[in-house]
């Protein structure tokens, strides 16, 4: 069947099998692999891209759902030479070591900062109005829900850590 | 010309330390970084080659016996199913680390639950999909299959037995002694990345783009499992998605794709499912150790019994080496060591990181936290009581040895004096805090490698093995080396790996890959700088290389100058030699935690972690230091959440996926400190480096079984620590 994708600002038309998962058509269909499967089930995070600006598993969603919504992967988030400051700060602070769930943990961190800024509570908030402060304790549960094997947790608060303080 | 060096005697001339350009060590950012953040880097998943089937593998449900398909003509009749592939040369299992030679080939029969038996190829993801869902097997299942490691008789490993003195006297005469049985459970390496093979034929010639950690053996395993000459295979991993000793060597995906896309004439791509991946690719055993400890009053140790029982599938040699570390760490004149293994039918066993020590240190170090406690001694001077001048058993020197520093180190910077020193005494609201520390030791060792350094004539260095890099820094730091060696910024030096066709590195693994790789671009560029000096008309001792200008006396040249157009080529080539037999050479370190235990659910969270390791020279603190960040993030997995639990009546894995297997999350790892002890082990390589990419596994989960005693009192000898183990007996429970 055919969908209008709309991702990082350019129109795909997609014509496949009904059953193509968002992930899928990125990967398998429009060249667009940077965007990772990890577990095809919705428990890593691997494939998490913005939708509108939200995050989603996006192999937990049918290509066709998505006709007409604004897709933003990894790619358009920033390319060699013009990093978003997120992937800079993934650099610096080896936020990363094979890589593969990384694409993940950006887009992911990246609508997390937008969350947050627009007031929602975490599990580990204190009040549940009011701006919450990321400080590390916000920041890990935030992003629980990016598994990465390497172990670069820490490395990976460190980063969205310095991009909060720039963004103060 | 290759410089060749047999690694026989200890490498005292620093010659890394003599150079100027100031590279090796620094924390520089990897130079893959900006192609992995960007999601631009190519995984095994991600060749896009034209006219490309999808295989989709399918597993057998019975756990012995001979599967067959009963649907056959049905399946292949579906929507865009090319063909439904069964070969007597498919894989029963993947190659251990370094066979170099196919593993069991068995075809439909079958020897655990979940072996890929069949490929169903379509022309897309989806129907390859649903039609590998309709397959029916009408396989004879055999009764009477083993399951249970503790239920049937085990193969004793002789070569892992030790029986030193009379360990039986020492426990009777002992003033202080400790004897205890613990148990580990399975794990799985669940790299990120998911086995993943694309296999397209030129003629007879097989390329395979895979995920995989050492290619030189990896051809090798595809070329015996196919029955065609290593030389008509070539193998592309530039980047690995997580490996952890998963991706050693050849697995089932990648012989089925290379049948598939041979009978097809097209490529073949199969990417497990995260599911098959759990199933098929080869697990951590878990372990039944028995400790005992013998001390005189003052603590000194004098018998250690370390005896291991651990399984594996019929026919793998592979058993998982308990007691490596317990040879040597500490002193002890009897001396018991052993290793069974059990065989059974479940998912077959192999290296998972730091196989051995992952699971045999942090028992050893609970032993020893239960031998200080009887004591009343400290456990980090109980410890350094019993570090042995020279190897215990084999009377060997030991080399570089960092492990009294590493303790003292981070007991300092943890604040070990101010740790909490009355079991379950330390009530925080609803939470027991607790502190508990442990020793950390790994085996080093040298792999045979070669690289090749090519200084082109504009001043640029490349460097090529068929080496990878599986998040481990090894784009980096061979940069490094090569940039040292030969004076050039870190921007006019590019590493290439992950391609058969380049010269063969000692892959990723055994923490041997930092040294043995850079040892061979160490050794290339030795052999560049000669060519130079011999264009400079001077001696290599006069030689200064910086910035990319070559200095000799008072003559100085930039490099493109030097060259006149030329480029210059040196290979390096490393064997292991007589320093790895004449001296005990291992690398060391100690953590020490801080664990709160809710004392109403049993809850664990693991508050802070220091860890400091000597692992020789340091090539790049930021990937080395991720490394060991890694490794305590594994061992607090290890020790609170990871388990693959076994259905009894057919050995099946149940927690098949990352939401059933518990690997740690963000928010279950604290902010670690690292320290790096700055260390020259002249033995262990000619650039004095060491392993670290298991070092910081290697006890870990030790400390936090030992934090948790300390918290509530409880003390668990069954890892993973759950919430089940301590809710019973907490206190008020």
């Amino acid at each position: 069947m055919e969908t209008r994708l709309s991702i990082n600002g350019d129109t795909h038309m997609l014509d496949a099998d009904p059953r193509t998962t968002l992930l899928d058509a990125l990967r398998n269909h429009l060249g667009l692999t940077g965007s990772k499967k990890g577990c095809d089930h919705g428990q890593c995070g691997a494939c998490t891209v913005l939708i509108d600006g939200r995050r989603i598993n996006s192999c937990l969603t049918l290509a066709c759902m998505h006709d007409g919504q604004e897709i933003t992967t990894i790619e358009g988030l920033g390319e060699p030479g013009n990093l978003s400051p997120l992937q800079a700060a993934f650099v610096r602070h080896d936020g990363y070591q094979c890589g593969y769930c990384t694409p993940g943990q950006i887009c992911s961190a990246t609508a997390m900062l937008k969350e947050a800024e627009q007031g929602w509570p975490s599990y580990v908030s204190d009040d549940l109005d009011g701006a919450p402060a990321l400080d590390g304790e916000e920041i890990s549960e935030r992003m629980s829900g990016n598994l990465c094997r390497c172990g670069a947790y820490s490395n990976i608060v460190d980063a969205i850590t310095q991009v909060v303080g720039e963004r103060a | 010309m290759t410089n060749s060096l047999t690694m026989d005697t200890p490498a005292e001339r620093r010659r890394l330390d003599e150079m100027h350009q100031g590279l090796v060590g620094e924390p520089l950012d990897r130079p893959d970084g900006p192609l992995k953040v960007s999601g631009r880097a190519t995984y095994a998943h991600e060749w896009n080659l034209e006219d490309t089937a999808y295989g989709v593998l399918v597993r057998a449900t019975i756990a012995k016996g001979k599967a067959a398909i009963a649907n056959r003509a049905e399946i292949e009749a579906m929507d865009g199913v090319l063909t439904v592939l069964t070969d007597n040369r498919f894989l029963r299992n993947p190659a251990q680390g370094t066979a170099g030679e196919a593993p069991v080939q068995s075809g439909l029969d079958v020897e655990y639950f979940g072996q890929p038996v069949a490929l169903v190829v379509a022309e897309t993801f989806e129907q390859a999909r649903h039609a590998a869902q309709a397959v029916i097997f009408d396989g004879e299942a055999e009764a009477d299959v083993p399951f249970d490691p503790e239920a049937v008789d085990p193969e004793e490993q002789e070569d892992e037995t030790v029986d030193q003195g009379d360990l039986d006297a020492a426990m009777r005469e002992a003033a202080h002694s400790i004897d205890a049985v613990y148990r580990t459970a399975g794990h799985a390496a669940a790299a990120m990345e998911p086995h993943c093979s694309i296999a397209s034929w030129d003629g007879d010639e097989l390329t395979l783009r895979g995920s995989y950690q050492m290619l030189k053996y990896n051809v090798a395993e595809l070329a015996d499992a196919l029955g065609i000459d290593e030389d008509k295979v070539r193998i592309l991993s530039p980047f690995v998605g997580g490996g952890f000793g998963s991706k050693l060597g050849i697995s089932p995906e990648a012989v089925s794709a290379a049948i598939a896309a041979k009978a097809l004439g097209r490529p073949v791509v199969v990417n497990m499912a995260r599911q098959q991946v759990f199933d098929a690719i080869l697990r951590r055993s878990e372990t039944r150790q028995h400790v005992r400890l013998a001390a005189d009053e003052d603590g000194r140790l004098t018998g250690i019994g370390h005896e291991a029982l651990v399984s594996n599938a019929p026919g793998e040699e592979f058993a998982e080496p308990v007691t490596q570390s317990t040879h040597f760490l500490y002193a002890g004149e009897s001396r018991k060591l052993g290793l069974s293994i059990a065989r059974i039918h479940r998912t077959p066993a192999g290296s998972v990181r730091a196989p051995g020590e992952a699971v045999g240190m942090p028992v050893l170090e609970c032993a020893m936290d239960e031998l200080a406690e009887a004591a009343a001694i400290d456990p980090v001077e109980l410890r350094k009581r019993n570090i042995p001048e020279r190897h215990p058993e084999e009377d060997i020197p030991f080399s570089s040895r960092k492990y009294v520093e590493a303790l003292d180190e981070g007991a300092r910077r943890f604040g070990w004096d101010k740790r909490n020193r009355h079991p379950g005494g330390l009530v925080e609201g609803e939470w027991l805090i607790g502190h508990g520390m442990a020793g950390a030791s790994r085996v080093n060792m040298l792999n045979a490698a070669e690289a090749r350094v090519t200084l082109s004539a504009d001043g640029h260095a490349t460097v090529e093995t068929d080496m990878t890099d599986i998040g481990t820094g090894t784009y980096a730091i061979l940069s490094q080396v090569a940039g040292e060696m030969l004076g050039l910024p870190i921007d006019k030096v590019e590493t290439k790996l992950g391609d058969s066709s380049f010269p063969k590195g000692p892959g990723s693994g055994g923490s041997w890959g930092a040294s043995s790789s850079g040892s061979a671009v160490f050794l290339a560029c030795e052999e560049i700088r000669k060519a130079i000096c011999e264009r400079l008309d001077c001696e290599e001792s006069d030689l200064t290389l910086k910035d990319g200008t070559a200095t000799a006396g008072n003559r100085s040249l930039p490099l493109a100058d030097l060259l006149g157009g030329d480029d210059l080529v040196g290979e390096g080539k490393i064997e292991p030699g007589k320093t790895g037999e004449e001296c005990a050479q291992a690398t060391y370190g100690a953590y020490f935690c801080e664990v709160a235990v809710n004392r109403y659910t049993g809850e664990t969270r693991v508050r802070r972690m220091t860890g400091v390791f000597g692992a020789g020279r340091i090539l790049n603190r930021k990937t080395a230091t991720s490394q060991c960040l890694g490794g305590i993030t594994w061992g607090i997995g290890m020790a609170l959440t990871e388990e693959l639990v076994h259905d009894p009546r057919d050995g099946h894995i149940v927690n098949r996926d990352l939401a059933e297997y518990h690997v740690p999350v963000n928010l279950d790892v604290p902010q670690i400190d690292i320290v790096l002890l700055d260390e020259r082990d002249d033995a262990a390589s000619p650039i004095q480096a060491k392993g670290i990419g298991e070092l910081g596994l290697c006890g870990a989960a030790g400390a936090v079984a030992n934090a948790i005693y300390n918290a509530t009192g409880i003390r668990v000898r069954n890892f993973p620590i759950t919430l089940d183990k301590l809710i019973g007996e907490l206190p008020g429970s």
